[in-house]
């Protein structure tokens, strides 16, 4: 009974970290229809941020919650410049977007071996996250994780509230139902744009702070994140936040069920490819959205 | 003369030479032309460490004829061909490796890494006929198993390249994960052979050179061949209005399916000959980037033309051999800002430069 | 024209095509004909100037370029100190670097260029095990010969290649064996998911089998994964009093973080890593994995004339803060072996070199390395250390002798290893 506790635990701290990678693309990819895969580098940059801030402030404590809406502001930035001198152009391709953010990611990873060097950089969590771990249900939980479950969640229920309350959530949901109708009702559907790139951007800047807690901040860091983010998205339904939620916790539990009984290595694959046999049954994901469109 | 004068004469002579040559006998010449430059000057031209990069390249090459079929005319972007040229590379591989140990013998590797037998799974390639079979049938059957599934179901270009990406993933994990029947991360290497003809000959690899180069512009003739009968018209047509095609009564999913089936297979014997001429085939050849620089090469050369695809391919990988060595750091950037350039404003490849430019040329008038 | 009928036709036209291609050259040589099935390549290096061509072979782009840029910066500084003592055999010698860019098939690639189209007298280089095996039929085939400086999974040796990095009876046997004297009994495995710590995780299961030792646990992670949730919770729940690690690089960093949040430490579960050295440390971050344990034959803090010689010549040309490592010192060192080869045999020929290896020895900073002719191995002094909070790793035990290299585990005193080595390919004959 503890190992299914363990499991669904340890299971829900990688569907946290995967849900924390996906969220920006979730937004970039469903509600713009931009395959950016230069998300990664957006999480690489965010991971960076913090060890800046970190070596700038020293406290880890300070520079870590410091650090959150620095990667955010950064991120979203870079992203705002990458969607007004590139994707813009590129509406109507979703396809070609993937192939250019492919080599913008090229680009970032070589400026950042260039700016930082080779070989892995590190930030130092604080003493209030390196202390005894949790127990909850019987199951040890480092408290690193419980952060970064909480900061997935506040990313969703921000997000949440983002899109559904405030006059800016009412023109992105707008510009993605009808862009043309959105246009003529007034709405700048190309402010609106830059606007959502850079939440979307953003949120990869303040997964790209979290994963610094995990593991080590080098230039190839965004490669490991970028096919399993894609995928839950797809999974959860293109621009569905609910199942972007869903499809991350569930492949977590997945993985770390896959990851208990036949070993870590395998998990990643099985994983991918239940995804990709899911959506052979299932192509419009978890939770879809209804519309009357043929195509 | 002005310009547009000059634009116009430009114009009218191409054309003229269009209409002088038929179709026909352009085909011809060309041909001619690709395989005296293939058969002749290549070898008497290149170092024999440069001959047998082309060779290699030759088999990228022939990943990206398939791309142009499936990308280009068919509008399907696969980023997982990756896939393709491993199965057929591995089945290959797994051939050689079982000839060289000889009728009932183990492979070196696998008394090294594994128990010492040979899996029951590798059993039937020690024919070589079986191995031709798997190399053109397993890909072929996967991607129309793959393929119809999900074009029938309508699902949208995006989703269709993130699959076929997560699948090249997985495809490599898996790879890496079998140790001691896949070797592993190290891949399968060390080939003796090539069914009784020993590799380590000069005069083999040169055979194996014509061998490919014969195999690409075969690949090139058939998409054109395709492309000029009814089906290649459906095809663009599927591309460009798949509900028209539709409505009129034609079946998308099974039109694009097959597209994909003739790509995966040109991936697939790729795969099969870069293992003897490469003499490794490894997961870090078959997994995600490598899948994408298969994509970069058509993207570059002009994915909608009929040559675009092979000589963007050739090129690339041929300025990257070369670049590399000396700055490894400037081909990065090099890759990247080559993908924004061409992606970004000239999103139909060098192939279409001339008449891009001639347009603008018309515009400023 | 229908479908079916134009790829039929196209098929058969491709196929028809490729085959009379092959018919109608006169084809090579046949497996197994004649003598060794093939002309043995004739060699093309200019031995007739001042000056004599080598090849340095590292990833200087990709993941793997983090450890294998300091190895080159060692092999030049052999090379800078070889030229000012006046050369090999009275020639200069002239470097010319290959990017391997962390991919197998590259190093393949790059290897041949260096031998047939450069015409080097010798390669050094190489890191993971895949770009040596990967390397390896390249050098038979255009016989050259490639100096190896990184510890490795044994199990292998060829007449090409010198392996200067230790074998498993040189690292980690004797690693074990120290756990073994420590008291550990019940011992987890973790390692990244290729051939080095398959391998010596294999070796490892016989060694615990035949002393008694539990084997609690064998996990791999794939390479470059910071996911150990998992691995570091079933490392909780085996109850292992050590840790033998075998991860590579970034995933060190995402492992020892877990393994702290989890609440180890290096006193009560401690973790003995053997692809950790002084170079990985400031990567890692010291501050998670001081006090560790790590397995390798050379530390930069050893104390000899002849290391303290190396680390300031180092320091002076890379800067005071340049820290060197194992597979660093192997590379310095193997270039010197190779001069010391060249002047026994008198001659750059690959065949006097391999005919007059055995035997010969060079002063390294290490201690003596002495080349077996027999194996193409050196002898090597095994060293077990802890990390200290400086990033240096301080010797805490080291084998009373340098042990001779055995590959295949073979040897009178490795009787639990019996069976391991079957099917192993033929070792070199000179």
């Amino acid at each position: 009974m503890t190992l299914v506790l363990t499991t669904i635990v340890s299971g829900l701290c990688v569907g946290s970290l995967l849900l924390l990678i996906a969220l920006g693309l979730g937004l970039t990819f469903g509600q713009m229809g931009v395959i950016n895969n230069a998300h990664g580098e957006f999480i690489m940059i965010g991971a960076y941020t913090a060890y800046l801030v970190q070596r700038a402030l020293g406290d880890p404590g300070s520079s870590l919650l410091l650090s959150l809406p620095v990667a955010f502001v950064t991120a979203g930035l870079l992203g705002v410049v990458l969607e007004v001198t590139l994707l813009r152009r590129m509406h109507r391709r979703p396809l070609d977007t993937l192939l250019v953010t492919f080599g913008v990611s090229l680009v970032l990873q070589q400026l950042a071996r260039d700016l930082f060097g080779a070989p892995s950089v590190n930030v130092t969590a604080p003493a209030w996250l390196s202390g005894d771990p949790f127990v909850i249900a019987g199951a040890d939980v480092p408290r690193t994780w419980v952060f970064l479950f909480a900061l997935s969640i506040g990313c969703v229920l921000g997000l949440r509230i983002v899109l559904g309350v405030t006059p800016l959530g009412r023109r992105i949901r707008a510009t993605v139902q009808n862009r043309d109708l959105a246009e003529t009702s007034g709405i700048s559907t190309a402010a609106t744009d830059r606007m959502t790139f850079f939440i979307g951007s953003g949120l990869a800047g303040v997964a790209g702070v979290g994963v610094t807690l995990l593991g080590a901040i080098s230039p190839t860091l965004g490669t490991s994140y970028i096919v399993n983010a894609f995928l839950v998205v797809v999974a959860g339904g293109i621009g569905q936040l609910w199942g972007s939620v869903v499809a991350a916790f569930g492949l977590g539990i997945l993985e770390s069920f896959i990851g208990f009984s036949i070993g870590q290595s395998t998990a990643q694959a099985l994983v991918f490819l239940v995804v990709v046999v899911f959506l052979q049954f299932r192509p419009q994901g978890l939770i879809a959205l209804r519309t009357r469109s043929i195509a | 003369m002005s310009t547009a004068e000059r634009t116009a004469v430009t114009a009218t002579r191409t054309r003229g030479l269009r209409r002088i040559l038929r179709p026909r006998a352009r085909l011809w010449l060309g041909t001619l032309a690709a395989a005296l430059i293939l058969f002749v000057v290549a070898p008497a031209a290149l170092s024999g460490y440069q001959f047998g990069l082309l060779a290699q390249f030759l088999c990228y090459a022939m990943v990206a004829v398939g791309i142009g079929l499936a990308w280009g005319q068919g509008g399907m972007l696969t980023l997982g061909q990756g896939l393709f040229f491993g199965i057929g590379g591995y089945a290959m591989a797994m051939h050689l490796q079982l000839d060289d140990a000889g009728p009932g013998g183990v492979p070196a590797f696998m008394s090294l890494y594994g128990s010492g037998t040979v899996p029951a799974w590798w059993e039937p390639f020690r024919d070589p006929w079986i191995t031709i079979g798997t190399i053109i049938l397993l890909p072929a059957a996967l991607a129309a198993l793959l393929g119809y599934a999900i074009f029938a179901r309508r699902v949208r270009g995006a989703y269709f390249a993130i699959l076929s990406q997560a699948l090249v993933a997985a495809f490599a994990i898996l790879l890496i994960g079998q140790q001691a029947s896949t070797g592993g991360s190290t891949g399968l290497s060390n080939f003796r052979g090539f069914f009784g003809y020993s590799l380590a000959d000069p005069l083999n690899q040169r055979l194996l050179f014509f061998l490919a180069a014969g195999t690409l512009i075969g690949m090139v003739l058939l998409v054109r061949l395709l492309m000029r009968s009814r089906y290649g018209e459906l095809l663009v047509a599927t591309r460009d209005q798949e509900m028209r095609v539709r409505f009129l009564g034609y079946n998308p999913a099974l039109v694009k399916t097959v597209a994909f089936v003739v790509s995966s297979v040109f991936a697939a014997v790729g795969g099969a000959l870069f293992v003897p001429i490469a003499g490794i085939i490894s997961p870090s050849d078959v997994a995600v980037v490598p899948s994408i620089m298969f994509v970069a090469g058509v993207a570059i050369g002009g994915r909608a033309t009929l040559l675009g695809p092979v000589l963007g391919s050739l090129a690339l990988s041929w300025v990257g051999a070369q670049l590399q060595d000396n700055y490894p750091s400037v081909w990065s950037y090099f890759q990247g800002a080559l993908f924004v350039l061409v992606l970004g404003f000239l999103p139909q490849g060098f192939a279409t430069l001339g008449g891009v430019l001639r347009r603008r040329k018309g515009d400023s008038r | 024209m229908s479908l079916p009928r134009t790829l039929i036709t196209g098929a058969a036209g491709i196929a028809l095509l490729a085959t009379t291609l092959t018919l109608s050259g006169c084809t090579g040589a046949k497996v197994g004909a004649g003598a060794s099935g093939a002309p043995s390549a004739k060699s093309c290096v200019d031995t007739s100037g001042d000056s004599i061509k080598i090849g340095f072979i590292n990833s200087l782009s990709g993941t793997m370029a983090i450890s294998e840029k300091p190895v080159q910066q060692a092999l030049y500084l052999a090379e800078k100190q070889i030229n000012a003592a006046g050369g090999v055999l009275g020639k200069t010698l002239s470097v010319v670097t290959s990017d391997g860019a962390s991919d197998p098939n590259t190093f393949a690639q790059k290897a041949d260029k260096l031998l047939t189209q450069d015409c080097v007298a010798a390669v050094f280089g190489g890191w993971t095990s895949a770009s040596r095996k990967a390397m390896l039929p390249v050098f038979e085939r255009d016989n050259g010969l490639l100096f190896y400086p990184v510890q490795y999974e044994g199990m292998e040796s060829s007449k090409n290649i010198f392996y200067i990095g230790a074998t498993t009876n040189q690292q980690i046997v004797p690693a074990m064996d120290y756990l073994a004297q420590q008291g550990k009994k019940k011992v987890f495995l973790v390692g990244s998911d290729y051939v080095f710590p398959r391998t010596a995780n294999k070796i490892i299961d016989a060694y615990a089998k035949a002393k008694g030792i539990d084997i609690v646990g064998e996990e791999y992670a794939p390479l470059g994964s910071v996911d150990f949730t998992t691995i570091v919770s079933k490392l909780k729940a085996s109850g292992a009093d050590a840790v033998f690690n075998t991860l590579n690089g970034d995933s060190n960093v995402a492992f020892f973080k877990e393994y702290t949040n989890a609440g180890f430490t290096a006193k009560t579960v401690p973790v003995l890593s053997v692809s950790i050295a002084e170079q990985e440390v400031k990567g890692i971050g010291v501050q998670n994995i001081e006090g560790q344990l790590t397995a390798w034959n050379y530390y930069q803090t050893i104390g000899s004339p002849a290391n303290d010689a190396f680390v300031s010549a180092f320091q002076k040309e890379y800067g005071q803060d340049a820290v060197v490592d194992d597979p660093m010192e192997d590379a310095y060192s193997s270039l010197f072996l190779w001069k010391a080869m060249v002047e026994k045999a008198k001659s750059f020929d690959v065949k006097a070199i391999q005919e007059n290896s055995d035997g010969v020895s060079y002063d390294a900073p290490e201690g003596t390395m002495t080349v077996s002719g027999k194996n193409h191995h050196v002898t090597k002094t095994a060293r077990i250390g802890v990390i200290e909070p400086s990033g240096l790793i301080d010797t805490v035990w080291q084998s009373p002798s340098a042990i001779t290299p055995d590959p295949y585990l073979t040897g009178p005193d490795y009787p639990w290893a019996a069976g391991l080595a079957t099917g192993a390919s033929a070792a070199p004959s000179n």
